[in-house]
């Protein structure tokens, strides 16, 4: 299997991902400049974090008109995995390829800190072999993460089980106090309706070597293998 | 006949709907408004301002020529934000 990974100007966690990718989940993937308009050799793609055009205007939405993201959207289209971190969440938002906004955190200021995610939702395909109410540790890195969508689309996005990561503090409880950036209902991450789009705030290729984690834990992994399982066994 | 085309400024409001909470607005007033004295004022929203110099034969084509940009290039976003548009004159 092959993994794209988009590098749009202002991307900067492109080479993390390539590293995480390359070397600890020991599959091929490539950086792709966001001119390419063929990504036909690749069987998944991650959009990964950084400042796309300097955040200008708003997160995500200049990349968002790139031409690689003609492509993108075939693929998701079409049901390959589709992965966005962080900015590249911004940039799946803004794309319409998820629904919803992200605005300003509640703070006003850029937040850089591990969180608790507690698993909601393994319809995803980058949480299909995790459990449900597991608790993954992850760094954020963001000033506009504050997850918000008009309360008849968040009973929606409910009812169709795509709300799939939620900030939690240590012991699994999901509040005001364990949320980061004044997120509605604390969600950090969600998937389309056929689950194999997905975005998140939380960067799990800065958590996928315990060398990294003051918790000695590799969590971020599992959501790399969740997606390389599901291109395997497709 | 060739009609004469003018500039016009276009302003450009985007800001978070009511149902989107405004920290930055909410900080403004409780901070620096009310801490300052002015105990009258009662709500603060912030927003971001965009001026556009267009050429149009009159303020309506104006009007409607920065209206179908900002729904097509999504110069806000519809699920958080409102967008109000003023033709401000030649």
């Amino acid at each position: 299997m092959k993994v794209a990974i988009i590098q749009f100007p202002g991307s900067n966690c492109d080479f993390d991902t390539l590293h995480v990718l390359n070397k600890v989940m020991n599959v091929k993937a490539n950086l792709v400049w966001h001119k390419s308009d063929d990504l036909r050799d690749y069987d998944a793609v991650i959009l990964p974090g950084g400042f796309s055009y300097g955040d200008r205007l708003r997160a995500g939405i200049i990349a968002a008109y790139s031409p690689v993201m003609k492509e993108v959207r075939r693929m998701a289209k079409d049901g390959y995995p589709i992965l966005g971190i962080c900015n590249g969440f911004q940039i799946l938002i803004e794309s319409g390829l998820l629904p919803g906004a992200l605005l300003r955190n509640s703070s006003l200021k850029f937040i850089c800190k591990w969180v608790n995610l507690s698993v909601i939702s393994n319809k995803a395909i980058f949480t299909h072999k995790i459990k449900k109410n597991n608790l993954l540790r992850m760094p954020i890195a963001h000033n506009e993460g504050r997850y918000f969508i008009e309360e008849d689309d968040l009973k929606e996005l409910y009812k169709r089980d795509q709300i799939v990561l939620k900030y939690a503090d240590e012991y699994g409880k999901i509040n005001g106090r364990s949320n980061p950036n004044g997120s509605i209902d604390n969600i950090a991450g969600i998937c389309n309706d056929e689950g194999n789009v997905f975005g998140l705030m939380p960067h799990p290729e800065r958590a996928s070597e315990k060398l990294l984690s003051p918790f000695d834990s590799d969590d971020g992994k599992m959501i790399f293998s969740s997606m390389i399982e599901y291109v395997k066994e497709r | 006949m060739v009609k004469d085309m003018k500039t016009y400024l276009v302003k450009v409001v985007i800001e978070n709907k009511a149902s989107a909470r405004d920290p930055e607005g909410e900080t403004i007033l409780k901070d620096l408004l009310i801490k300052g004295g002015y105990k009258k004022v009662m709500a603060v929203r912030t927003a971001k301002l965009l001026k556009m110099w267009v050429e149009a034969e009159d303020d309506k084509e104006a009007k409607d020529m920065v209206s179908k940009l900002c729904d097509e290039l999504r110069i806000y976003n519809p699920v958080a934000h409102t967008c109000s548009i003023n033709v401000e004159g030649e």
